[in-house]
């Protein structure tokens, strides 16, 4: 009797700690929650405010509660500079390099991983190799030869150079290493050729591999600004990052139309990733595990 | 027979899937990366009217002597520095937190993770209003109020001791969430019969994290340690759009220099041996981590 009293006051004292662990967890993710979640809300309340609210209240709570909205900035925006002739070079850009770049890196990685021929692993071995370079380290030289083809203030040159990508070839390879051998055997055995097999049964069974690279890629190439800084010169090919950076100096100063014009940079990215959420976070991972 | 044929059938098909690919990275990766060596040996300049000429180490020579290049190695050094264990930290915390198996945990990780697909252009614009000078000023206003009324305001972008951190305080925002996811993966990958072989053993929840999650998660951390040391040395979008490496080259990198020097000055060579030392630091970064790396799998 006295025994199972004891034991029911540690019991009870367990689950108290356990609960008060709980809450404080709760607690803490609730108020970093709360500072990470500010800038963005600052941000869309911002968009729908008068210009001269924004900077005035930006340091009392009206930041992120907006009295009386109006979608005045966003139209603002769209009298004020050709918006709508950047946001379509981004998604050409954008589109094109994750459309050329999933068909030609998933070839070549099949190519690696699932065919035997002369030079394989040597050329394997330059790929992952070439990996570790990044873009800023071979900025200077490729804007030089951007320049000799005469590219320079074009699409090709925000396009082109960026749709084979060694670390897309990387995560197809880890992907297509781990699918079973069966799976060719029998399109062999019916009589399909290499690359109709490649797209008949391999790619129908490789999505979640697809999916991370267009999720990688769309995300890198969106938000590309150094690249297209150097190469474009005027507004006819310039893409959403460099734009929003020289919106951000042109005179009038309207904070307002700013932050417009990023909300309506960033909500396709934040529909989908909504959206597909899942896909993004394996995505993600998919950088950690294999990396 | 059928084995040769096969063969041969590969190579065709191989060579055929492999060719676009191959021709994209070799015409813009390792051609342009040749380049940028020969080129740092000459004087090459955009327009210039002189000779190209071989210069040897003179541009090396040139950039060791820029003061504004010795600075902008320093201030990606101390970015280093300081946001690689900070934001490692904070995301293993946060990736801790979010790993127990309580509700709502996915709501958290969204929210986390949604500074992730906000291009870096677009975070340096709005944190350059969140900065803004003065007590309206919304950082300046935040700092006041947790340190009650002891925060005398400040001009965050353009003072040369707060201007560096106010642009790490910003990676860090948007950088922490695919930390965080990354390391959420790792940890979910541990087997959880370790912790119940732990818990048997009596160990408590500190002694669990340090003997079975940590060493469970080197590689993981290494990794994301890694990313976020070469990102802190690419360095510009926030700088360019922010404080244009000011004040006094006080948030000035090697990337802005690098910019600076090819392009608004057209000097050619002299931009290529500054990205030359770049990657040079990006590799011995890289050796670092395998190293790292495979130490652990010789003790395992």
């Amino acid at each position: 009797m006295k025994d199972t009293f004891k034991h029911n006051i540690k019991e009870t004292r367990r689950t108290n700690r356990k609960l008060l662990s709980i809450i404080g967890s709760y607690l803490l993710l609730t108020v970093l929650a709360l500072l990470f979640i500010a800038p963005i809300v600052f941000m869309i309340v911002g968009s729908l405010k008068p210009d001269d609210l924004v900077l005035l209240e930006a340091g009392t709570l009206k930041a992120f509660l907006p009295e009386k909205t109006s979608f005045q900035n966003y139209w603002d925006v769209f009298e004020r500079v050709d918006f709508a002739r950047f946001f379509f070079n981004s998604l050409f850009i954008t589109g094109a390099i994750v459309l050329a770049g999933l068909l030609v890196n998933s070839l070549a990685a099949y190519a690696f991983a699932r065919l035997r021929w002369r030079g394989r692993t040597l050329l394997f071995a330059l790929v992952l190799a070439l990996m570790i370079i990044p873009l800023e380290a071979i900025a200077v030289p490729l804007f030089f030869q951007v320049t000799l083809f005469g590219w320079r203030n074009t699409y090709v040159a925000q396009i082109l150079p960026f749709i084979a990508n060694a670390f897309s070839i990387y995560l197809f390879y880890t992907f297509f290493i781990g699918l079973p051998k069966e799976l060719e055997e029998a399109a062999r055995v019916d009589g399909a050729g290499t690359i109709r097999t490649f797209f008949e049964i391999i790619v129908p069974v490789s999505l979640p591999v697809f999916a991370s690279v267009t999720i990688l890629t769309f995300l890198t190439q969106w938000g590309s600004f150094l690249w297209p800084l150097m190469v474009t010169i005027d507004e006819q090919v310039r893409p959403l990052p460099v734009a929003i950076a020289s919106f951000q100096t042109l005179p009038p100063l309207q904070w307002g139309d700013i932050m417009s014009f990023g909300v309506m940079m960033v909500a396709p990215i934040l529909i989908v990733f909504l959206v597909f959420q899942k896909w993004f976070v394996e995505g993600v991972a998919s950088t950690g595990t294999k990396g | 027979m059928t084995y040769s044929k096969k063969v041969k059938d590969d190579t065709r098909a191989a060579l055929i899937m492999a060719a676009p690919a191959m021709g994209g990275l070799f015409l813009f990766i390792a051609l342009p990366f040749l380049l940028a060596i020969a080129l740092s040996f000459t004087n090459l300049r955009l327009g210039s009217p002189l000779p190209v000429q071989f210069l040897g180490l003179e541009q090396y020579r040139r950039i060791w002597l820029d003061p504004s290049f010795r600075q902008a190695l320093l201030n990606n050094g101390l970015f280093a520095l300081v946001v690689v264990p900070v934001q490692t930290a904070l995301a293993l915390s946060l990736a801790l937190l979010l790993n127990r198996p309580l509700k709502g945990m996915a709501l958290f990780r969204t929210l986390f993770f949604m500074p992730v697909v906000f291009p870096m252009s677009l975070v340096a614009v709005i944190w350059t209003v969140i900065y803004a000078p003065g007590a309206n000023g919304m950082m300046n206003a935040f700092l006041d109020f947790v340190t009650f009324g002891i925060w005398s305001p400040r001009d965050f972008l353009r003072d040369p001791v707060f201007a560096l951190p106010s642009i790490m305080l910003l990676s860090l925002w948007q950088g922490v969430g695919f930390q965080m996811v990354i390391m959420l993966a790792g940890l979910q990958a541990i087997p959880s019969t370790l912790y119940e072989a732990a818990a048997i053993d009596g160990s408590n929840a500190w002694n669990q994290f340090r003997f079975v999650t940590l060493p469970q998660l080197r590689n993981t951390l290494i990794f994301v340690m890694l990313v976020t040391s070469i990102l802190s040395f690419r360095l510009f979008d926030q700088v360019q759009i922010m404080t244009q490496g000011g004040p006094n080259d006080a948030t000035t990198t090697v990337m802005y220099e690098v910019v600076k020097a090819a392009f608004e000055q057209q000097k050619m060579a002299k931009g290529a041996a500054m990205t030359v030392i770049f990657f040079i630091i990006v590799l011995a970064i890289t050796i670092a981590q395998r190293i790292w790396v495979k130490e652990e799998q010789v003790i395992d």
